[in-house]
Order: C-alpha cells, then structure tokens, then sequence
C-alpha cells in the first residue's frame, strides 16, 4: 500500500529523512516508531504528497506519488501532526466543507455526503456534538474531529500521525477498538507514534525510524523474538538460585531469569529439586527494550555518538 | 473548490463587517456634510467632495475616493493576506491539499473569492454613497451634473462614468490583493502577508511624491490609482486611465505568476 525506495529529503543543511524503504502491505496495522525529530512526520507528509523528497520514490496504492496524487489521495484518509479545523464553525460544517473541497469517488460522493458525515461523528463518539463552534472543543474532541474527518472519504488507507494525542485512557480504547474494526474490514493503517505500549497493543507490524534512518521493519512478533533466556515464577526463590547456580542472571522477587536454559529444562529441574514452579515462560524482548537499542536520543538531546545501525527481519 | 472558498469567506462574519465598515465611513462624511452644509473648498480634500453638496449623485464616486487611499487596502490586503497564510497558521491546509485539493486549484479558488470581494466591497461602497447622497446631499436637478471640466452630464453618462469609476478601482484593488497574495504563499502569518501588501503600497505612496525617483514613477503600483477622476471629464481623459490599467495589470499577473510558481513547488510544513 505505501513503498518507497531510498526516500531521502534534505531541509537546508539537515537531513530528515535519509534514505527510507517502508514497505506497509494491504491489511497491515503499520506502526511507524521513532523518537522525536526522527523524521516521522516528515515522511508521512512526503507519503502525502505535502513535502516534496529530495530524492526516492513513493507508491501509495501502487501509483507514484506525488505524480498521480489525484488518484491516490481520494482513497487515502490522513491525520497529520494533530487535527486542523476552522474554529468559528460546527464539527459537521468542517466535515462539509472539506468533503466539498476534495473530488468525489465511488464510494463518497455528493449524494451520501450528509449520511457520511453522520455516520463518522458516530463511529468517532461526536454524534449529538450539535452546532457548537470547533473553537470551543477540548483537546480530546479535536482529535475525534480530525479522525472522523480521515475516515470521511471511506479510505482503503489511513496514515494516522499520533491518532492518540490527547485522549484520555477510555478514548484510547475506543479510537483502538475503532481501528481494529476498521482493519478488519479491509482498510490498512499506517500510524506514527512515539508511544510505544500503543503501538505494541494495536499494531502488526512496526517500522522503526532514527535520526531519519529507517532501523527496523519487521512484523510486531518477529521483532519481539526470544531472547533465549527463561523467565520463572518460584516457591522457594533462595533455592533455586543455589540449584541454578551460575545460570540466574535476574531475580525480581520470586521472579527469576535464567539465561542459557529452555522452559522445559528449567521446570524439569526445578521440579525435580521439589521445587514449586508458579510460571515459567520463555522471555521476550518488549518493544521498549528493541526500540530502545535501536534508537538515540530524540532530537532535544544532542550529542556526538552515531546509532547502531541493525535490520531486523525484511 | 471554488464555491466553497466562496461560501467560507463570505460565510463569515468578519467579511461583512469589513464591508460594513467601509461604507459607514462614506456615511459619516455625507452626513456631515448635509447638516453643516461646509464642503471642502474645491481642490481640497478627497476629490469631488467639494461638488457633492450640490449634487448627490457624484456621491458614490467621492465616497470611493474617500476609502481608496487606505481603508479600501487594508481591508483587501487582510483578506488576500488571509488567504493562503490563514489557512496554514490554522493548519488546515495540509487537510485541504491531502484532500486532495490540486494547488493550482486552490489558488485559483481563493483568487476568484477575493476578486469577488473586492468587486462586492466596491459596489457596496458606490451603492451605499449613492442611497445616502441622494437622500441626504444635493437633490438639486440631477441633469445638473456636470464634469470636472464643466460641461453637463446626463444621468446615462454619469452612471457609466460610475460603472468605469468601480471597474478601475477594483482592477486596482486586485494590484493590492495580488502582493498580499504572494506574501501569502511565501509566510504562514496571515498579519504578516496583509502588513507586506500594506508596506509595498506605502512604499509606492512614498516613491510617487518624491522627485528623485522620477524615472520609476509611471511603473509604482499607486501611480495612476487616482486617474479614474478623468473618467469625469468631458471627453474622458483616456491615456492616465490606460497606462494605470496597464501597469497595475503587469503587477498583477507577475505576483499571481510568482504566487503560483512558488506555492505549486513549496514544501508545506504548516
């Protein structure tokens, strides 16, 4: 759905983005994840057509972009660096306006425009939102407007840059379970975030950026491997450390980790020592931890030393 | 595109404020005028002021001439400042263009709603000054009416001196928008595109009356805004009137051309 090969876009003296292959594949739940200034949102307009790259190419639903955006961007629903609307009017006026804006297509066009408006105010939770100016909403509200206003068009894709900003837990789940909905009706989702355990709960697959590098892209699964080590839950924590000797390499509690050893000798062995085995499971990286290796610091920390640069997976 | 961009800017209320404001100016003046019966001494004053007393039907064209040195700008320099500027400093130009809305389309789009403005201020303005000088001004004989050189004009002829007086201020008007318009595509800051469009016409202002920039004078933008008096001649004084339309058409399709060679190729980061 969205491929670009060597994407590259120079502002001035500063490389944003630097030579990205994305490759987000129909019916993915694409998570883009980076730090701050990593490019993220530089991409995503690229991919939109807004920024121009410096150098690359882009295929948004097979058709070069920003070429044949005429074509493309009709199907494509976007939220980009948070939600814009025009203050002084109503959340259904916007909506109007914008879907007037744009060319109709099959699936949206002039006729069902009232009914399309209507029905994305309801899924985003803004049905009896009323005439009430844009200007008076809360920071929440604005973020349901601006996601209606991607799902307005019917999209086959949605680019959603940080769709979460400014919810409250209950509106994160209700935005998740939204997408999920969406997802499984056909329509593919790339998002942006910098809030890992989001992206971890929504997405299949992830795409890690740094300092304009794309350093990982693989499937959620694929990147959380195991590591190898062993993480169990014991009666008698002090004696298995003495049992394991040598091979316990974390202990949180009656929570130890056990490196070199598989679940099945692990339990074999503790079980055999009458040793009470609460839970025992392989351990697996969490998203924190790969991101967090695969990235530096955002750009409001500047210093001298380069990112390890890793391709996990294709 | 294009009726929508129509619909938001006169579907707002500042619009018609604006609009309001610059015929209540003429109003006040006209109502002045009529209870204290002191016109400017002839020569004095915004021109044809000192000739509505006895005939209000030259009224619209004074009243012109009373907003087109500043109010007039400054009221089309903030909408065409407003244009492009206003709508990435609210951010929904990503939007608009991501809609899609092709870029040229959008500056064509927001080109018509501003012309259009211009040419409803205009005409507000004539229409308003034209109720008002009837009423309160001279009622005296209207076949009265006679030029600045003194000869009689019939209501015809007047009315299409009139019609020419709205055409030329207008196309003049369109000269302002269009530095407005460019800065507009060049800032994010509406202020700043509006403030541009006024500095470039004080600038002119300026360079007009001063004699050592005397080999530039006939290309300044404000150089021939007041040559619409010689529609009000007997004949029409033709040669200030063509040089102005000409002129102000040069600036006008070098800044659109600007406008657009920059927009269509810009980065929006807004």
């Amino acid at each position: 759905m969205i491929t670009t090969h060597g994407l590259t876009k120079r502002f001035g003296r500063v490389l944003a983005v630097d030579g990205v292959d994305l490759d987000v594949r129909e019916g993915d739940r694409y998570g883009f994840l980076g730090p701050n200034g990593s490019g993220k949102t530089t991409t995503v307009r690229m991919v939109l057509g807004l920024v121009y790259a410096t150098r690359g190419e882009i295929e948004v639903l097979g058709k070069p972009m920003p070429g044949r955006a005429r074509e493309v961007l009709p199907e494509v629903g976007a939220l980009v660096e948070g939600p814009a609307a025009y203050p002084h009017l109503s959340a259904r006026k916007n909506l109007t306006i914008f879907d007037a804006a744009g060319p109709s297509t099959a699936t949206a066009s002039r006729r069902n425009r009232r009914q399309r408006v209507d029905e994305v105010l309801e899924q985003v939770g803004l049905a009896s939102i009323g005439r009430r100016p844009v200007r008076t909403y809360s920071l929440g509200m604005r973020q349901r407007l601006g996601i209606a206003s991607a799902l307005l068009g019917r999209p086959r894709l949605l680019v959603l840059d940080e769709p979460t900003n400014g919810l409250d837990p209950q509106g994160i789940r209700e935005i998740r379970e939204l997408l999920v909905g969406l997802n499984q009706t056909g329509t593919t989702i790339f998002m942006s975030s910098h809030l890992l355990a989001e992206v971890e709960q929504l997405c299949t697959r992830v795409g890690v950026v740094d300092r304009g590098r794309l350093v990982a892209q693989a499937a959620l699964a694929e990147l959380r491997g195991e590591t190898g080590r062993t993480v169990v839950r014991v009666g008698d924590p002090a004696g298995a450390v003495a049992l394991m000797d040598g091979r316990v390499v974390g202990r949180e509690g009656d929570r130890l980790v056990l490196a070199d050893m598989t679940v099945a000798e692990a339990t074999q062995r503790l079980v055999q020592a009458r040793i009470e085995v609460h839970e025992a499971a392989p351990e697996r990286r969490s998203l924190e931890d790969v991101v967090l290796s695969l990235t530096s610091h955002g750009s409001d920390r500047v210093d001298a030393t380069h990112p390890r640069v890793e391709q996990v997976g294709a | 595109m294009i009726i929508v961009e129509i619909r938001k800017l006169f579907g707002r209320r500042r619009t018609w404020i604006s609009i309001f404001l610059l015929c209540l100016l003429p109003t006040v003046v006209a109502i002045f005028l009529s209870l204290t019966d002191i016109a400017p001494r002839p020569g004095e004053g915004p021109a044809f002021l000192s000739a509505v007393l006895s005939n209000g039907a030259l009224y619209p064209a004074a009243a012109l001439a009373i907003v087109l040195p500043i109010f007039l700008p400054i009221a089309v320099s903030i909408v065409a400042g407003e244009s492009i500027a206003g709508e990435a400093s609210t951010g929904t130009l990503r939007y608009l263009l991501a809609r899609p809305v092709s870029r040229t389309r959008l500056l064509v789009a927001k080109l018509t709603s501003i012309s259009l403005f211009v040419l409803v201020a205009v005409l507000a303005v004539a229409a308003t000054a034209l109720v008002v000088g009837l009423n309160l001004l001279g009622s005296g004989p209207v076949l009265a009416t006679t030029t600045v050189s003194g000869t009689p004009l019939s209501p015809q002829q007047l009315g299409i001196r009139t019609v020419l007086t709205i055409l030329y201020i207008g196309w003049s008007m369109l000269g302002v928008a269009s530095v407005a318009f460019f800065l507009s595509t060049v800032t994010d800051s509406p202020l700043a595109a509006a403030l541009g469009g006024l500095s470039a016409l004080v600038g002119s202002t300026v360079l007009v009356t001063l004699d050592a920039a005397d080999s530039m004078r006939d290309f300044l933008p404000t150089r021939y805004w007041l040559a619409w008096v010689d529609f009000f001649r007997d004949p029409i004084l033709w040669r200030d009137v063509e040089r102005g339309f000409l002129v102000q058409g040069g600036y006008v399709v070098v800044l659109l051309g600007m406008a657009w060679a920059n927009f269509s190729t810009r980065d929006v980061t807004s």
